[in-house]
């Protein structure tokens, strides 16, 4: 029982709370470094590190921690780890630091990770909060990545980097601008949303059979 | 002065926050439903902004020299201490107001356009005029392209609109058009 509880809570924020298609949170750096594959994983695994580590550290002092100043608190342990997820990256992949810029200091203002540790970590056991941590960031890493990739796919041509077309492709440089961001997450949110409605459809028919068949 | 003015326009228009730089989407997408709130919204998000660029430059020059990596942590503590005064102040003064904001008032500290200004006006080295400016040109900007999305918005509730496309979807793909329109404004200083 314990285990699938736990499988629960990191398979929702893969799926069906996906914190980007499903709740729309964290939107800012979502829309700001995914004009290349690359950048959205780095972005996407600094959130990993920071959210995780942030819902770790919440839940284990949750009960120290008083209710009046509580926001307060969770924005300094973020912050220090955003610190750290900094500093790691400027020393590990300075060209991606470069690139990535003002936006990784900017996780901290993310608010998909506030939300989770208002929402989750405080109330929950370490290990729940820690599934749900992993879920959720995963599910945002998962909604980076496809974005990023769409949008260097069609503004670029490419993915990581690699040629995909050769040299006839005509480059849409409006899917790596600003404006392809909002375009392109309107599209997907869009198929979501599309998605969804087909499964209820479905959900309710089988429903509606099985209640004749009965 | 040339050097002001063009700070001023470059952060208003041409490089706006939330049209180029994706920053303080959250309550561009979620408070945008109505042209009153977000033109207030837009008016307090502003007055932060000014606070936050002048503590921040008191802060470069008189502590985070002599240690760098306290700076993100100084700075949230600023923006939202900063956050909670206004909320007091706006309650003595305003009640109506107060209530009228609710739960948005609050959520500026998360604003990552707050922080953004704080640390993009640190990276570029702005001083004391330069970063009163620049917090200026962002804040107007910010209520701009609030109030611009606010209006289509309540165009568009009358309009027959298909339903899956309704909500975020739309908003987003509105928002990509005028971002477009934004990107004309790219010209603007060309020769300069």
């Amino acid at each position: 029982m314990k285990e699938n509880l736990s499988r629960e809570e990191f398979l929702k924020g893969i799926w069906r709370d996906n914190p980007v298609f499903a709740q729309v949170l964290g939107m800012c750096p979502m829309l700001a470094v995914t004009n290349s594959a690359i950048n959205a994983v780095a972005m996407g695994m600094a959130t990993f590190f920071v959210l995780v580590g942030s819902s770790f550290l919440v839940s284990t002092f949750r009960h120290l921690i008083p209710k009046q100043v509580r926001i307060s608190c969770f924005i300094i342990i973020i912050a220090t780890f955003v610190t750290i997820a900094d500093y790691t990256l400027l020393a590990l992949v300075p060209k991606v630091h470069k690139e990535l810029g003002a936006f990784i200091p900017l996780i901290v203002a993310n608010c998909l990770i506030l939300g989770r540790q208002e929402a989750f970590a405080s109330r929950y056991p370490t290990k729940l909060a820690v599934m749900d941590a992993l879920g959720m960031a995963s599910g945002f890493l998962l909604a980076l990545f496809s974005l990023g990739a769409v949008r260097e796919i069609l503004g670029d041509g490419a993915l990581f980097g690699f040629n995909l077309f050769g040299a006839n492709f005509e480059p849409w440089v409006i899917m790596i601008l600003p404006p392809g961001g909002f375009l392109t997450l309107g599209v997907i949110l869009l198929f979501f949303n599309w998605f969804k409605t087909k499964k209820d459809e479905f959900l309710e028919d089988v429903a509606a059979a099985q209640r004749s068949e009965g | 002065m040339d050097n002001l003015l063009w700070i001023f326009v470059s952060a208003l228009l041409v490089n706006n926050f939330v049209l180029t730089y994706f920053l303080g989407l959250c309550p561009f997408l979620g408070v945008s439903n109505s042209l009153e709130t977000s033109a207030r919204l837009g008016l307090a998000t502003t007055f932060v902004m000014l606070v936050t660029a002048v503590c921040a430059w008191l802060l470069n020059t008189y502590i985070l020299v002599h240690a760098p990596y306290l700076r993100l942590i100084s700075f949230i503590v600023v923006i939202a201490s900063t956050v909670q005064f206004i909320e007091m102040l706006i309650k003595k003064l305003s009640p109506a107001l107060f209530r009228a904001m609710g739960i948005f008032l609050p959520l500026i500290t998360t604003n990552c356009a707050i922080l953004g200004l704080a640390i993009f006006a640190t990276n570029r080295g702005y001083g004391f005029w330069e970063g009163i400016v620049y917090a200026l040109g962002a804040g107007i900007g910010f209520t701009l392209a609030l109030v611009l999305l606010a209006g289509l918005r309540e165009e568009s509730e009358l309009s027959d609109v298909p339903a899956l496309i309704k909500g975020t979807a739309m908003n987003l793909i509105i928002a990509g058009i005028l971002s477009m329109a934004f990107m004309g404004f790219a010209g603007l200083f060309s020769s300069t």
